[in-house]
């Protein structure tokens, strides 16, 4: 079987990548390949890498109050490049009333500051898109 | 403590005290098998002057205000006058900021501290591709010189100090507060404040670059000579360990990469011809507070006895003020919870007391409300607040360094100070800072202590309250601040009505000259002047920087 692949990202201009990295570390601990972008990623540029890089996750985060902008746009990418069967998921500080929004939007779960990386991992093995 | 009777006489009841302790142990063992702090570095049960031998106070403490500075860069430190209190803010547009800074200003605040929102730190106008959904979120928006005139309408700037945390795009940042003090009639060298302009630490931790590391460091040192002659009073960079802390570093780990960029620095100025003693006086730390309290106060302590001598050893500088770390504190955004967050407030008051304790300059305390959202204003005034009963109510401010001679403070110190210097021989041996962190040395280490942090959290090792033990079900906290979110379209509109409204062929003029001079090795601070007065925007005088500049590119790492 295949792993799975997770394509990690920071969109918008934030800089704080502690928790996606600390993440990296541990998504790939725990047998998944990870893909991790860097920051300052366009929604364009994360759709392109998620599709060239074959992933089966998305995995954003966004500390800087963007994501009400940034989120939706990478799922309307994603929509319109045919790969909906992708798992998106949020994280960072994301008020509580806008978490309905984005999963209207198709995010499937945000996690916020002080998740255990072991329900991040649980998370994606359970909802991820099986080959 | 150096009779030698008294000492052997110690050593043996220290002796007997072991044999106790390890009967003891046989019938209650200790919570935990090994008792190392977060730096790694072990702690003993108790500590007594024999973990002081060979200590030589003169050589290792010093007065308060004398070499090595180990218990305070001034004579009569908290005595003369408690530290600036100073609350970092910002957010939406210039007016709404101005109205927090009055309101603060009124609570009691003595020092302003300007957070931009990220395209203003990025160089990017409000309304460039990549600034959307990013304008006024984590800091006030400012596109040109007319921002700048609202950001600080009604406060005079002679009276207040004003600590702007701005890297990359300092120059231009800096030149538009000049040109609002000109419009407000007061002399450059009445000013008072300190922009933070280390863009070292943005490579490795903070991410807010332009340009590539040369021409980075280039703009630093024009800022350095053109301060030291026009704005003398003004902090002409701010060497920062908060970012790195926040990254995950560990306290050694901040103080020795902190210290390692602050030798870059010096180095650039000193090849750009400055003299150690002219800027040298000017330099500026900010470092985090943290919760290990003992181990902060001693960070401290360590990393302004190792400057002292970095810079008297190393470079040569003769002026005791260039030998002084005077540092700004914030208390650790990363140490607080989004779970239960009163006791955030908790956390800030202990961290914010280790600064006092420690010796900082000026003090910035965390909101409760901070893992959540921008703090709002009632969580802005219990953070100011706890400054304040610390330094009318605790007494702990009456006299100066109070913890130094603690056996284990002084040992820590000791300890905390060396482990660093052997982080800043590894930075040397890898060709300095630079060369460090585009090596991407600097990146992995704290990337591996921001990841063992988190794994012993998990492992429950590491015990935070309310997160992974006393936990409760709970709502989430309301009254949380919301940015407004036309704040962005508002800024777009004026900008287009500035383009159309100033006179634009001197905009013009004025970014060719800069673009030639960047191109040669003239100071480019009078040029960003120029071109900021003639209201050319920020984005426009970053633009023209890096068509010659070019842009950095993060190494790939992770």
């Amino acid at each position: 079987m295949r792993k799975i692949r997770v394509l990690a990202a920071k969109p918008g201009l934030d800089g704080h990548d502690r928790g996606i990295k600390v993440i990296c570390a541990a998504l790939r601990d725990s047998g998944m390949e990870v893909i991790y972008t860097g920051l300052r990623q366009t929604p364009e540029q994360i759709v392109a890498a998620a599709l060239q890089e074959d992933a089966d996750v998305i995995a954003m985060s966004v500390l800087s109050g963007a994501h009400n902008y940034l989120f939706p746009r990478v799922m309307e990418l994603v929509k319109e490049k045919g790969i909906a069967d992708v798992l998106v998921m949020g994280g960072g500080i994301i008020p509580d009333e806008d978490v309905p929004a984005l999963k209207s939007a198709g995010i499937a779960a945000i996690f916020g500051p002080g998740t255990d990386t072991k329900d991040i991992i649980g998370f994606i093995q359970e909802n991820v898109r099986k080959h | 403590m150096c009779d030698p009777q008294k000492m052997a006489s110690l050593k043996e009841a220290v002796a007997k005290y072991d044999e106790k302790v390890a009967k003891v142990l046989q019938k209650i063992p200790e919570r935990k098998k090994d008792f190392v702090n977060t730096s790694g570095i072990p702690v003993k049960r108790a500590y007594t002057p024999l973990d002081m031998e060979g200590f030589d106070y003169m050589k290792q403490l010093g007065l308060p205000g004398q070499y090595p500075y180990t218990r305070a860069v001034q004579p009569t430190a908290y005595r003369g006058r408690y530290w600036t209190m100073r609350q970092y803010a910002g957010f939406g547009s210039a007016e709404e900021t101005n109205e927090r800074y009055h309101f603060l200003l009124k609570s009691g605040q003595t020092g302003l501290s300007v957070a931009f929102d990220l395209p203003t730190q990025i160089g990017f106008d409000s309304d460039h591709p990549l600034a959307q959904g990013e304008v006024g979120k984590v800091g006030v928006s400012i596109d040109s010189l007319h921002d700048m005139e609202r950001l600080f309408q009604g406060i005079p700037l002679e009276q207040v100090s004003t600590s702007m945390t701005i890297n990359s795009p300092c120059a231009v940042l800096l030149a538009m507060y000049l040109a609002v003090a000109e419009k407000q009639g007061v002399a450059f060298d009445k000013l008072r404040g300190t922009v933070q302009n280390d863009i070292l630490k943005e490579y490795s931790s903070r991410g807010t670059y332009i340009f590539p590391p040369r021409p980075s460091m280039r703009l630093i040192t024009d800022i350095f000579a053109y301060c030291t002659s026009d704005v003398p009073q003004w902090n002409t960079i701010s060497i920062s360990g908060y970012h790195i802390r926040e990254a995950g570093s560990t306290a050694v780990q901040e103080v020795a990469f902190t210290l390692a960029n602050g030798i870059a620095y010096v180095e650039a100025a000193i090849k750009a011809g400055l003299k150690v003693d002219e800027f040298g006086p000017r330099l500026s730390f900010f470092f985090n507070s943290h919760l290990d309290f003992l181990e902060e106060v001693a960070k401290f302590r360590a990393a302004r006895r190792l400057w002292a001598k970095i810079m008297k050893e190393r470079f040569g500088a003769a002026d005791p003020r260039s030998l002084m770390l005077r540092f700004h504190t914030q208390t650790a955004g990363c140490s607080l919870t989004a779970q239960q967050p009163l006791n955030n407030i908790m956390r800030t008051a202990f961290e914010a007391m280790a600064a006092v304790l420690g010796g900082t300059q000026s003090l910035h305390t965390n909101s409760y409300d901070e893992a959540l959202a921008l703090p709002s204003e009632n969580a802005v005034q219990v953070a100011l607040r706890t400054q304040q009963v610390i330094a009318y109510e605790t007494a702990v401010a009456d006299t100066v360094d109070p913890l130094a001679g603690s056996y284990y403070v002084e040992n820590l110190t000791d300890q905390i100070e060396a482990r660093a210097q052997e982080y800043i021989d590894q930075i040397d041996r890898l060709g300095g800072a630079v060369a460090a962190i585009e090596k991407g040395f600097v990146q992995k280490e704290i990337g591996a202590a921001a990841y063992q942090y988190q794994r012993e959290i998990e492992a429950g090792s590491r015990v935070v309250v309310g997160l992974n033990k006393f936990q409760v079900k709970e709502e989430r906290l309301s009254d949380l601040l919301k940015v407004d979110p036309s704040v962005g379209d508002r800024q777009v509109a004026r900008l287009k009505e500035l383009k159309s409204t100033r006179d634009n062929a001197a905009v013009q003029k004025a970014l060719a000259d800069l673009k030639a001079a960047a191109a040669g090795d003239a100071n480019l601070m009078p040029l960003i002047l120029t071109a900021v007065k003639a209201l050319a925007t920020l984005g426009e005088i970053c633009d023209t920087l890096r068509a010659v500049f070019g842009e950095y590119e993060a190494p790939a790492l992770v």
